[in-house]
Protein backbone atom coordinates (compact mmCIF):
# COMPACT_ATOMS: atom_id res chain seq x y z
CA UNK A 1 0.00 0.00 0.00
CA UNK A 2 1.51 3.30 -1.02
CA UNK A 3 1.57 6.45 1.03
CA UNK A 4 -0.92 9.06 -0.08
CA UNK A 5 -0.87 12.46 1.59
CA UNK A 6 -2.93 15.33 0.18
CA UNK A 7 -3.16 18.88 1.52
CA UNK A 8 -6.30 17.74 3.32
CA UNK A 9 -4.07 17.13 6.36
CA UNK A 10 -4.74 20.83 7.02
CA UNK A 11 -8.23 19.79 8.16
CA UNK A 12 -6.81 17.87 11.11
CA UNK A 13 -4.52 20.78 11.90
CA UNK A 14 -7.54 23.10 11.80
CA UNK A 15 -9.48 20.83 14.12
CA UNK A 16 -6.71 21.00 16.71
CA UNK A 17 -6.41 24.75 16.28
CA UNK A 18 -10.16 25.12 16.91
CA UNK A 19 -9.80 23.18 20.15
CA UNK A 20 -6.65 25.13 21.12
CA UNK A 21 -8.45 28.44 20.62
CA UNK A 22 -11.25 27.24 22.91
CA UNK A 23 -8.85 27.39 25.86
CA UNK A 24 -6.16 29.74 24.58
CA UNK A 25 -5.84 31.53 27.91
CA UNK A 26 -4.76 28.33 29.60
CA UNK A 27 -2.60 27.36 26.64
CA UNK A 28 -0.78 30.70 26.63
CA UNK A 29 0.15 30.56 30.30
CA UNK A 30 2.94 27.93 30.36
CA UNK A 31 5.16 29.53 27.67
CA UNK A 32 4.52 32.90 29.28
CA UNK A 33 5.30 31.96 32.87
CA UNK A 34 7.82 29.16 32.51
CA UNK A 35 10.69 31.33 31.20
CA UNK A 36 9.94 33.89 33.89
CA UNK A 37 10.22 31.26 36.63
CA UNK A 38 13.47 29.89 35.22
CA UNK A 39 15.00 33.31 34.65
CA UNK A 40 14.04 34.30 38.16
CA UNK A 41 15.50 31.14 39.68
CA UNK A 42 18.68 31.06 37.60
CA UNK A 43 19.09 34.77 37.08
CA UNK A 44 18.78 35.72 40.73
CA UNK A 45 19.32 32.47 42.60
CA UNK A 46 22.23 31.16 40.55
CA UNK A 47 23.96 34.28 39.36
CA UNK A 48 25.83 34.72 42.63
CA UNK A 49 27.52 31.35 42.08
CA UNK A 50 28.14 31.48 38.34
CA UNK A 51 29.29 34.76 36.91
CA UNK A 52 29.63 33.88 33.29
CA UNK A 53 29.92 31.03 30.83
CA UNK A 54 32.21 31.00 27.88
CA UNK A 55 30.34 30.58 24.62
CA UNK A 56 31.66 31.10 21.07
CA UNK A 57 34.93 32.46 22.47
CA UNK A 58 33.24 35.14 24.52
CA UNK A 59 32.14 35.37 28.12
CA UNK A 60 28.34 35.55 28.38
CA UNK A 61 26.06 35.83 31.41
CA UNK A 62 24.55 32.58 32.66
CA UNK A 63 21.04 33.84 32.02
CA UNK A 64 21.95 34.72 28.45
CA UNK A 65 23.38 31.22 28.09
CA UNK A 66 20.34 29.31 29.33
CA UNK A 67 17.57 31.48 27.83
CA UNK A 68 17.82 29.78 24.39
CA UNK A 69 17.93 26.38 26.15
CA UNK A 70 14.60 27.15 27.75
CA UNK A 71 13.17 27.91 24.32
CA UNK A 72 14.58 24.68 22.88
CA UNK A 73 13.31 22.60 25.82
CA UNK A 74 9.90 24.16 25.41
CA UNK A 75 9.89 23.20 21.72
CA UNK A 76 10.77 19.62 22.59
CA UNK A 77 8.18 19.35 25.35
CA UNK A 78 5.37 20.97 23.39
CA UNK A 79 5.77 18.72 20.38
CA UNK A 80 6.56 15.57 22.34
CA UNK A 81 3.65 15.87 24.76
CA UNK A 82 1.22 16.90 22.03
CA UNK A 83 1.98 13.85 19.89
CA UNK A 84 2.19 11.38 22.77
CA UNK A 85 -0.47 12.16 25.37
CA UNK A 86 -2.51 14.48 23.13
CA UNK A 87 -2.59 12.23 20.09
CA UNK A 88 -3.10 9.11 22.20
CA UNK A 89 -6.13 10.60 23.93
CA UNK A 90 -7.62 11.60 20.57
CA UNK A 91 -6.91 8.19 19.08
CA UNK A 92 -7.75 5.90 22.01
CA UNK A 93 -10.21 7.64 24.28
CA UNK A 94 -11.98 10.22 22.13
CA UNK A 95 -12.10 8.16 18.90
CA UNK A 96 -11.42 11.37 17.01
CA UNK A 97 -9.34 9.55 14.40
CA UNK A 98 -12.07 6.93 13.90
CA UNK A 99 -14.52 9.69 13.04
CA UNK A 100 -12.00 11.21 10.62
CA UNK A 101 -11.38 7.88 8.93
CA UNK A 102 -15.06 7.76 7.92
CA UNK A 103 -14.62 10.99 5.95
CA UNK A 104 -12.53 11.59 2.81
CA UNK A 105 -9.43 11.87 5.05
CA UNK A 106 -7.01 8.96 5.25
CA UNK A 107 -4.69 7.70 7.98
CA UNK A 108 -1.57 9.35 6.54
CA UNK A 109 -3.25 12.74 6.53
CA UNK A 110 -4.44 12.31 10.09
CA UNK A 111 -0.91 11.50 11.29
CA UNK A 112 0.64 14.32 9.25
CA UNK A 113 -1.95 16.78 10.54
CA UNK A 114 -1.21 15.75 14.11
CA UNK A 115 2.57 16.12 13.76
CA UNK A 116 2.31 19.44 11.92
CA UNK A 117 -0.05 20.63 14.63
CA UNK A 118 2.43 19.63 17.37
CA UNK A 119 5.12 21.63 15.56
CA UNK A 120 2.76 24.58 15.23
CA UNK A 121 2.00 24.49 18.92
CA UNK A 122 5.73 24.46 19.61
CA UNK A 123 6.14 27.48 17.32
CA UNK A 124 3.30 29.37 19.03
CA UNK A 125 4.89 28.70 22.41
CA UNK A 126 8.23 29.86 21.05
CA UNK A 127 6.79 33.16 19.86
CA UNK A 128 5.33 33.82 23.30
CA UNK A 129 8.59 32.89 25.04
CA UNK A 130 10.64 35.02 22.69
CA UNK A 131 8.48 38.03 23.49
CA UNK A 132 9.03 37.46 27.21
CA UNK A 133 12.79 36.91 27.12
CA UNK A 134 13.33 39.71 24.60
CA UNK A 135 12.22 42.12 27.31
CA UNK A 136 15.32 41.07 29.20
CA UNK A 137 17.47 41.69 26.15
CA UNK A 138 18.35 38.03 25.79
CA UNK A 139 17.77 37.68 22.03
CA UNK A 140 19.56 39.38 19.12
CA UNK A 141 17.39 40.41 16.20
CA UNK A 142 16.77 40.00 13.29
CA UNK A 143 18.44 36.54 13.54
CA UNK A 144 16.15 35.85 16.51
CA UNK A 145 13.13 35.71 14.20
CA UNK A 146 14.57 32.57 12.64
CA UNK A 147 14.12 30.81 15.98
CA UNK A 148 10.41 30.47 15.11
CA UNK A 149 11.36 28.42 12.04
CA UNK A 150 13.80 26.40 14.12
CA UNK A 151 10.91 25.74 16.50
CA UNK A 152 8.77 24.38 13.69
CA UNK A 153 11.60 22.17 12.44
CA UNK A 154 12.36 20.93 15.96
CA UNK A 155 8.64 20.41 16.50
CA UNK A 156 8.40 18.13 13.47
CA UNK A 157 11.45 16.20 14.72
CA UNK A 158 10.21 15.63 18.27
CA UNK A 159 6.60 15.20 17.15
CA UNK A 160 7.62 12.43 14.77
CA UNK A 161 9.52 10.56 17.52
CA UNK A 162 6.55 11.06 19.81
CA UNK A 163 4.19 9.64 17.19
CA UNK A 164 6.47 6.63 16.85
CA UNK A 165 6.02 5.94 20.57
CA UNK A 166 2.27 6.52 20.23
CA UNK A 167 2.13 3.87 17.53
CA UNK A 168 3.59 1.35 19.99
CA UNK A 169 2.28 1.94 23.50
CA UNK A 170 -0.63 -0.15 24.73
CA UNK A 171 -1.55 2.10 27.65
CA UNK A 172 -1.12 5.79 28.25
CA UNK A 173 0.93 5.24 31.44
CA UNK A 174 3.69 3.70 29.35
CA UNK A 175 4.65 7.13 28.00
CA UNK A 176 6.46 7.59 31.31
CA UNK A 177 9.15 5.31 29.95
CA UNK A 178 10.30 7.43 26.97
CA UNK A 179 9.92 10.53 29.13
CA UNK A 180 12.18 9.06 31.80
CA UNK A 181 14.70 7.52 29.42
CA UNK A 182 14.66 9.98 26.53
CA UNK A 183 13.23 13.38 27.45
CA UNK A 184 14.67 13.87 30.96
CA UNK A 185 18.30 12.94 30.06
CA UNK A 186 18.12 15.27 27.08
CA UNK A 187 16.68 18.03 29.23
CA UNK A 188 19.77 17.79 31.46
CA UNK A 189 22.66 16.76 29.22
CA UNK A 190 22.16 18.45 25.86
CA UNK A 191 24.21 21.54 26.61
CA UNK A 192 21.13 23.08 28.14
CA UNK A 193 22.27 24.21 31.60
CA UNK A 194 26.02 23.84 31.11
CA UNK A 195 28.18 23.52 27.97
CA UNK A 196 28.64 19.91 26.88
CA UNK A 197 32.41 20.50 27.04
CA UNK A 198 31.90 20.13 30.78
CA UNK A 199 31.08 16.45 30.22
CA UNK A 200 33.61 13.59 29.88
CA UNK A 201 34.57 12.95 26.27
CA UNK A 202 32.41 9.83 25.81
CA UNK A 203 29.40 11.71 27.16
CA UNK A 204 30.12 14.58 24.78
CA UNK A 205 29.93 12.19 21.83
CA UNK A 206 26.74 10.74 23.21
CA UNK A 207 25.23 14.19 23.61
CA UNK A 208 25.94 14.86 19.94
CA UNK A 209 23.63 11.96 19.00
CA UNK A 210 20.70 13.54 20.83
CA UNK A 211 18.39 15.81 18.84
CA UNK A 212 17.96 18.33 21.65
CA UNK A 213 21.72 19.10 21.61
CA UNK A 214 21.40 20.23 18.03
CA UNK A 215 18.22 22.16 18.58
CA UNK A 216 19.84 23.95 21.53
CA UNK A 217 22.92 24.73 19.42
CA UNK A 218 20.80 26.11 16.62
CA UNK A 219 18.53 28.21 18.84
CA UNK A 220 21.45 29.49 20.91
CA UNK A 221 23.46 30.54 17.85
CA UNK A 222 20.44 32.35 16.43
CA UNK A 223 19.73 34.09 19.73
CA UNK A 224 23.29 35.48 19.61
CA UNK A 225 22.86 36.39 15.95
CA UNK A 226 25.57 33.89 14.97
CA UNK A 227 25.50 31.67 11.89
CA UNK A 228 28.31 29.37 12.98
CA UNK A 229 29.15 25.78 12.16
CA UNK A 230 27.22 24.54 15.22
CA UNK A 231 24.09 26.20 13.88
CA UNK A 232 24.63 24.73 10.42
CA UNK A 233 25.31 21.24 11.77
CA UNK A 234 22.30 21.52 14.05
CA UNK A 235 20.08 22.57 11.17
CA UNK A 236 21.33 19.73 8.93
CA UNK A 237 21.02 17.19 11.75
CA UNK A 238 17.38 18.17 12.40
CA UNK A 239 16.50 18.02 8.70
CA UNK A 240 18.05 14.54 8.44
CA UNK A 241 16.34 13.46 11.65
CA UNK A 242 12.95 14.55 10.25
CA UNK A 243 13.60 12.82 6.94
CA UNK A 244 14.03 9.53 8.79
CA UNK A 245 11.58 9.86 11.65
CA UNK A 246 8.62 11.46 9.90
CA UNK A 247 8.11 8.70 7.29
CA UNK A 248 8.74 6.10 9.98
CA UNK A 249 6.08 7.67 12.19
CA UNK A 250 3.61 7.68 9.29
CA UNK A 251 4.22 4.01 8.48
CA UNK A 252 4.12 2.72 12.07
CA UNK A 253 1.17 4.81 13.12
CA UNK A 254 -0.75 3.83 10.00
CA UNK A 255 -0.30 0.19 10.98
CA UNK A 256 -1.91 1.01 14.28
CA UNK A 257 -4.81 3.04 12.89
CA UNK A 258 -5.81 0.76 10.05
CA UNK A 259 -7.49 -2.35 11.36
CA UNK B 1 -20.33 13.05 -10.81
CA UNK B 2 -22.16 10.40 -12.84
CA UNK B 3 -25.62 9.45 -11.66
CA UNK B 4 -26.14 6.02 -10.26
CA UNK B 5 -27.69 3.75 -12.77
CA UNK B 6 -31.08 2.71 -11.38
CA UNK B 7 -30.29 -0.94 -11.85
CA UNK B 8 -26.79 -0.73 -10.43
CA UNK B 9 -26.60 -1.65 -6.75
CA UNK B 10 -25.37 1.03 -4.33
CA UNK B 11 -23.21 -1.56 -2.62
CA UNK B 12 -21.91 -4.72 -4.27
CA UNK B 13 -19.75 -6.92 -2.03
CA UNK B 14 -18.22 -9.88 -3.85
CA UNK B 15 -16.54 -12.69 -1.93
CA UNK B 16 -15.19 -10.36 0.70
CA UNK B 17 -12.93 -11.67 3.40
CA UNK B 18 -11.27 -10.04 6.41
CA UNK B 19 -8.65 -11.80 8.50
CA UNK B 20 -6.78 -10.58 11.57
CA UNK B 21 -3.81 -12.93 11.76
CA UNK B 22 -5.22 -16.43 12.09
CA UNK B 23 -8.70 -15.19 12.96
CA UNK B 24 -11.16 -14.78 10.11
CA UNK B 25 -13.73 -12.12 11.00
CA UNK B 26 -15.51 -12.11 7.65
CA UNK B 27 -15.35 -15.30 5.66
CA UNK B 28 -16.01 -14.96 1.95
CA UNK B 29 -19.43 -13.34 1.86
CA UNK B 30 -21.32 -11.62 -0.96
CA UNK B 31 -24.36 -9.38 -0.99
CA UNK B 32 -25.71 -6.31 -2.69
CA UNK B 33 -27.81 -3.37 -1.63
CA UNK B 34 -30.15 -1.59 -4.04
CA UNK B 35 -30.76 2.13 -4.18
CA UNK B 36 -33.30 3.46 -1.68
CA UNK B 37 -33.35 0.26 0.35
CA UNK B 38 -32.70 -0.22 4.02
CA UNK B 39 -30.40 -3.20 4.35
CA UNK B 40 -29.65 -4.84 7.68
CA UNK B 41 -26.73 -6.94 8.83
CA UNK B 42 -27.80 -8.97 11.85
CA UNK B 43 -25.74 -11.22 14.00
CA UNK B 44 -24.64 -11.95 17.55
CA UNK B 45 -21.60 -10.23 19.04
CA UNK B 46 -18.47 -11.14 17.11
CA UNK B 47 -20.38 -12.24 14.01
CA UNK B 48 -18.35 -9.94 11.75
CA UNK B 49 -20.92 -7.17 11.27
CA UNK B 50 -18.66 -4.26 12.14
CA UNK B 51 -15.73 -5.72 10.18
CA UNK B 52 -18.00 -5.99 7.15
CA UNK B 53 -19.22 -2.41 7.20
CA UNK B 54 -15.76 -1.07 8.01
CA UNK B 55 -14.58 -2.55 4.73
CA UNK B 56 -17.50 -0.91 2.93
CA UNK B 57 -16.73 2.59 4.19
CA UNK B 58 -13.05 2.25 3.50
CA UNK B 59 -11.86 2.04 7.11
CA UNK B 60 -10.42 -1.47 6.84
CA UNK B 61 -8.64 -2.86 3.80
CA UNK B 62 -10.06 -6.10 2.41
CA UNK B 63 -8.07 -9.30 2.87
CA UNK B 64 -9.60 -10.52 -0.38
CA UNK B 65 -12.62 -9.91 -2.58
CA UNK B 66 -14.09 -6.73 -4.04
CA UNK B 67 -16.44 -4.01 -2.92
CA UNK B 68 -18.05 -1.53 -5.25
CA UNK B 69 -19.94 1.41 -3.79
CA UNK B 70 -21.90 3.53 -6.30
CA UNK B 71 -20.17 1.32 -8.86
CA UNK B 72 -16.74 2.58 -7.74
CA UNK B 73 -13.96 0.33 -6.47
CA UNK B 74 -13.37 1.00 -2.75
CA UNK B 75 -9.71 0.03 -3.07
CA UNK B 76 -9.00 2.73 -5.62
CA UNK B 77 -11.63 5.43 -5.26
CA UNK B 78 -12.16 5.41 -1.49
CA UNK B 79 -11.97 9.20 -1.28
CA UNK B 80 -14.73 9.73 -3.85
CA UNK B 81 -16.86 7.10 -2.15
CA UNK B 82 -16.33 8.43 1.35
CA UNK B 83 -17.34 11.92 0.20
CA UNK B 84 -20.76 10.53 -0.73
CA UNK B 85 -21.52 8.42 2.34
CA UNK B 86 -22.38 9.18 5.95
CA UNK B 87 -21.12 6.90 8.69
CA UNK B 88 -22.41 6.56 12.22
CA UNK B 89 -19.97 4.41 14.13
CA UNK B 90 -20.76 2.26 17.13
CA UNK B 91 -18.81 4.32 19.66
CA UNK B 92 -19.49 7.93 20.40
CA UNK B 93 -17.01 9.69 18.12
CA UNK B 94 -18.19 13.22 18.86
CA UNK B 95 -15.47 15.67 19.69
CA UNK B 96 -15.76 16.18 23.46
CA UNK B 97 -13.52 19.26 23.30
CA UNK B 98 -16.11 21.10 21.19
CA UNK B 99 -19.69 22.31 21.29
CA UNK B 100 -22.50 20.74 19.28
CA UNK B 101 -22.28 23.39 16.56
CA UNK B 102 -18.48 23.25 16.43
CA UNK B 103 -18.72 19.50 15.99
CA UNK B 104 -20.65 20.13 12.78
CA UNK B 105 -18.30 22.85 11.57
CA UNK B 106 -15.15 20.81 12.18
CA UNK B 107 -16.67 17.68 10.67
CA UNK B 108 -17.88 19.60 7.60
CA UNK B 109 -14.32 20.79 6.99
CA UNK B 110 -13.20 17.17 6.67
CA UNK B 111 -15.44 17.09 3.58
CA UNK B 112 -14.20 20.47 2.32
CA UNK B 113 -17.62 22.00 2.93
CA UNK B 114 -17.41 25.75 3.45
CA UNK B 115 -18.40 27.26 6.75
CA UNK B 116 -21.56 29.04 5.58
CA UNK B 117 -23.00 25.89 4.02
CA UNK B 118 -21.98 23.87 7.08
CA UNK B 119 -23.78 26.20 9.48
CA UNK B 120 -26.91 26.22 7.30
CA UNK B 121 -27.02 22.45 7.03
CA UNK B 122 -26.17 21.96 10.70
CA UNK B 123 -29.00 24.27 11.75
CA UNK B 124 -31.58 22.36 9.75
CA UNK B 125 -30.19 19.01 10.91
CA UNK B 126 -30.33 20.10 14.54
CA UNK B 127 -33.92 21.12 14.02
CA UNK B 128 -34.74 17.84 12.33
CA UNK B 129 -33.23 15.83 15.18
CA UNK B 130 -34.79 18.00 17.90
CA UNK B 131 -31.43 19.24 19.18
CA UNK B 132 -31.85 22.92 18.41
CA UNK B 133 -31.73 24.04 22.02
CA UNK B 134 -28.44 22.27 22.58
CA UNK B 135 -26.43 23.85 19.75
CA UNK B 136 -24.07 25.61 22.15
CA UNK B 137 -23.84 22.76 24.64
CA UNK B 138 -20.60 20.81 25.00
CA UNK B 139 -20.76 17.38 23.41
CA UNK B 140 -19.98 15.90 26.83
CA UNK B 141 -23.11 17.42 28.37
CA UNK B 142 -25.55 15.46 26.21
CA UNK B 143 -27.59 12.41 27.20
CA UNK B 144 -27.09 9.05 25.47
CA UNK B 145 -30.10 9.55 23.21
CA UNK B 146 -28.98 13.04 22.21
CA UNK B 147 -25.44 11.83 21.48
CA UNK B 148 -26.77 9.16 19.15
CA UNK B 149 -29.06 11.59 17.34
CA UNK B 150 -26.22 14.06 17.05
CA UNK B 151 -23.84 11.44 15.62
CA UNK B 152 -26.47 10.54 13.01
CA UNK B 153 -27.13 14.21 12.28
CA UNK B 154 -23.41 14.86 11.89
CA UNK B 155 -23.15 11.93 9.46
CA UNK B 156 -25.67 13.76 7.23
CA UNK B 157 -23.65 16.99 6.94
CA UNK B 158 -22.31 16.00 3.50
CA UNK B 159 -25.82 15.08 2.27
CA UNK B 160 -24.85 11.44 1.73
CA UNK B 161 -26.53 9.13 -0.74
CA UNK B 162 -25.74 6.18 1.51
CA UNK B 163 -25.97 6.19 5.29
CA UNK B 164 -24.10 3.49 7.21
CA UNK B 165 -25.07 2.91 10.83
CA UNK B 166 -23.30 0.53 13.20
CA UNK B 167 -25.76 -0.46 15.94
CA UNK B 168 -27.54 2.91 15.91
CA UNK B 169 -29.76 2.31 18.93
CA UNK B 170 -27.63 0.17 21.25
CA UNK B 171 -27.99 1.42 24.81
CA UNK B 172 -30.90 3.78 24.14
CA UNK B 173 -34.16 3.93 26.05
CA UNK B 174 -37.36 2.98 24.16
CA UNK B 175 -38.34 6.61 23.58
CA UNK B 176 -34.99 7.45 22.03
CA UNK B 177 -35.00 4.28 19.94
CA UNK B 178 -38.36 5.07 18.43
CA UNK B 179 -37.29 8.62 17.76
CA UNK B 180 -34.21 7.37 15.91
CA UNK B 181 -36.30 4.87 13.96
CA UNK B 182 -38.76 7.53 12.89
CA UNK B 183 -35.95 9.76 11.61
CA UNK B 184 -34.35 6.90 9.73
CA UNK B 185 -37.65 5.98 8.11
CA UNK B 186 -38.03 9.56 6.96
CA UNK B 187 -34.53 9.61 5.52
CA UNK B 188 -35.33 6.46 3.61
CA UNK B 189 -38.43 8.13 2.18
CA UNK B 190 -36.16 10.90 0.95
CA UNK B 191 -34.33 8.29 -1.10
CA UNK B 192 -31.24 7.71 1.05
CA UNK B 193 -29.97 4.15 0.99
CA UNK B 194 -29.37 2.83 4.50
CA UNK B 195 -27.08 0.05 5.66
CA UNK B 196 -27.28 -0.82 9.32
CA UNK B 197 -26.05 -3.44 11.72
CA UNK B 198 -28.03 -4.38 14.78
CA UNK B 199 -28.71 -7.19 17.17
CA UNK B 200 -32.19 -5.93 17.89
CA UNK B 201 -34.59 -8.00 15.86
CA UNK B 202 -37.51 -5.63 16.28
CA UNK B 203 -35.31 -2.87 14.89
CA UNK B 204 -34.48 -4.92 11.81
CA UNK B 205 -38.11 -5.98 11.37
CA UNK B 206 -39.18 -2.37 11.71
CA UNK B 207 -36.65 -0.75 9.38
CA UNK B 208 -35.14 -3.24 6.95
CA UNK B 209 -36.45 -4.15 3.52
CA UNK B 210 -33.79 -6.77 3.20
CA UNK B 211 -31.27 -8.28 5.55
CA UNK B 212 -28.63 -10.90 6.10
CA UNK B 213 -28.13 -12.88 9.27
CA UNK B 214 -24.43 -13.42 9.95
CA UNK B 215 -22.57 -15.62 12.37
CA UNK B 216 -18.88 -16.45 12.67
CA UNK B 217 -18.10 -14.46 9.55
CA UNK B 218 -20.60 -16.24 7.30
CA UNK B 219 -24.04 -15.32 5.99
CA UNK B 220 -26.59 -17.82 7.26
CA UNK B 221 -29.70 -16.44 5.63
CA UNK B 222 -30.74 -13.57 3.42
CA UNK B 223 -34.10 -12.06 2.50
CA UNK B 224 -36.85 -9.73 3.65
CA UNK B 225 -37.92 -10.09 7.31
CA UNK B 226 -41.24 -11.66 6.25
CA UNK B 227 -39.70 -14.09 3.79
CA UNK B 228 -37.16 -15.21 6.38
CA UNK B 229 -39.90 -15.79 8.93
CA UNK B 230 -42.00 -17.88 6.59
CA UNK B 231 -38.96 -19.76 5.31
CA UNK B 232 -37.40 -20.65 8.66
CA UNK B 233 -40.16 -20.71 11.26
CA UNK B 234 -43.59 -20.54 9.69
CA UNK B 235 -46.26 -18.09 10.71
CA UNK B 236 -46.92 -19.09 14.28
CA UNK B 237 -45.06 -20.29 17.31
CA UNK B 238 -46.53 -22.40 20.07
CA UNK B 239 -44.49 -22.24 23.25
CA UNK B 240 -45.16 -24.80 25.95
CA UNK B 241 -43.56 -24.43 29.37
CA UNK B 242 -42.60 -27.63 31.24
CA UNK B 243 -43.83 -29.99 28.51
CA UNK B 244 -44.86 -33.53 29.47
CA UNK B 245 -43.50 -36.60 27.75
CA UNK B 246 -46.78 -37.50 26.08
CA UNK B 247 -46.84 -34.07 24.44
CA UNK B 248 -43.36 -34.71 23.11
CA UNK B 249 -44.52 -38.05 21.70
CA UNK B 250 -47.55 -36.34 20.21
CA UNK B 251 -45.61 -33.60 18.50
CA UNK B 252 -43.05 -36.07 17.16
CA UNK B 253 -45.85 -38.15 15.67
CA UNK B 254 -47.38 -35.03 14.16
CA UNK B 255 -43.99 -34.36 12.52
CA UNK B 256 -44.15 -30.64 13.30
CA UNK B 257 -41.00 -28.51 13.22
CA UNK B 258 -39.95 -28.05 16.81
CA UNK B 259 -37.16 -27.23 19.16
CA UNK B 260 -36.93 -28.93 22.56
CA UNK B 261 -35.17 -26.80 25.17
CA UNK B 262 -35.92 -29.21 28.02
CA UNK B 263 -38.04 -27.01 30.21
CA UNK B 264 -39.65 -25.41 27.15
CA UNK B 265 -40.93 -26.80 23.87
CA UNK B 266 -41.11 -24.52 20.86
CA UNK B 267 -43.28 -25.63 17.96
CA UNK B 268 -43.08 -23.87 14.60
CA UNK B 269 -46.35 -24.02 12.72
CA UNK B 270 -47.69 -22.67 9.44
CA UNK B 271 -51.21 -22.21 10.67
CA UNK B 272 -50.99 -22.87 14.36
CA UNK B 273 -54.50 -22.19 15.61
CA UNK B 274 -55.82 -25.71 15.17
CA UNK B 275 -52.72 -27.33 16.58
CA UNK B 276 -52.78 -24.92 19.51
CA UNK B 277 -56.37 -25.83 20.38
CA UNK B 278 -55.54 -29.49 20.13
CA UNK B 279 -52.53 -29.20 22.43
CA UNK B 280 -54.41 -27.10 24.95
CA UNK B 281 -57.33 -29.48 24.91
CA UNK B 282 -55.46 -32.74 25.18
CA UNK B 283 -52.57 -31.84 27.45
CA UNK B 284 -52.61 -29.82 30.62
CA UNK B 285 -49.83 -27.29 31.06
CA UNK B 286 -48.70 -24.52 33.31
CA UNK B 287 -48.37 -22.28 30.29
CA UNK B 288 -49.05 -22.75 26.64
CA UNK B 289 -49.10 -19.76 24.31
CA UNK B 290 -49.69 -19.14 20.64
CA UNK B 291 -47.98 -16.16 19.07
CA UNK B 292 -46.84 -14.83 15.71
CA UNK B 293 -43.33 -15.81 14.74
CA UNK B 294 -40.80 -13.00 14.79
CA UNK B 295 -37.39 -12.42 13.35
CA UNK B 296 -35.99 -13.21 16.78
CA UNK B 297 -37.23 -16.79 16.40
CA UNK B 298 -35.47 -17.05 13.04
CA UNK B 299 -32.35 -15.53 14.53
CA UNK B 300 -32.18 -17.88 17.49
CA UNK B 301 -32.97 -20.85 15.32
CA UNK B 302 -30.11 -20.01 12.97
CA UNK B 303 -27.48 -18.78 15.37
CA UNK B 304 -28.27 -21.03 18.33
CA UNK B 305 -29.02 -20.14 21.91
CA UNK B 306 -25.67 -20.40 23.63
CA UNK B 307 -24.10 -17.27 25.02
CA UNK B 308 -21.47 -15.38 23.02
CA UNK B 309 -18.24 -13.62 23.99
Amino acid sequence: MNVNISTRFIRIWQRNLTVYKESWKVNFLPPLLEPLFYLLAFGIGFSGMINSVSYASQEVSYVRFIAPSLVAINIMNNAFFENTFGSFVRMYYQKTFDAMMATPLNAEEIITGEIVWGATKAAIGTVIMLIVISFFGLVSYPAGFLIVFAAFLGGIAFGSVAMLFTSKVARIELFNLPIFLFITPMFLFSGTFFPITGLPLWAQYFALVLPLTHLVNLVRALSFGLFNSEALIGFCYLIAFCLVMFPLAILKMRDRLIK
Amino acid sequence: MPDINETQPVIAACNIKKSFGAFTAVDDISFSVDKGMCFGILGPNGAGKTSTIRMIYGFSPLTSGDIFVFGLDIKKLYRKIKARIGVCQQENTLDPDLTVMQNFEVFARYFNIDRKTAVERASSLLKYFALEQRRHARATELSGGMVRRLVIARALINQPELLILDEPTTGLDPQSRHQVWERLENLKKQGITILLTTHYMDEAEHLCDNLVIMDRGKILAQGSPQSLISEYTGENIIEVAEPEDDLRTFSREKKVRQEDLGHRLIIYAENGHELYREICGRFTHKSCILRSATLEDVFLKLTGRELRE
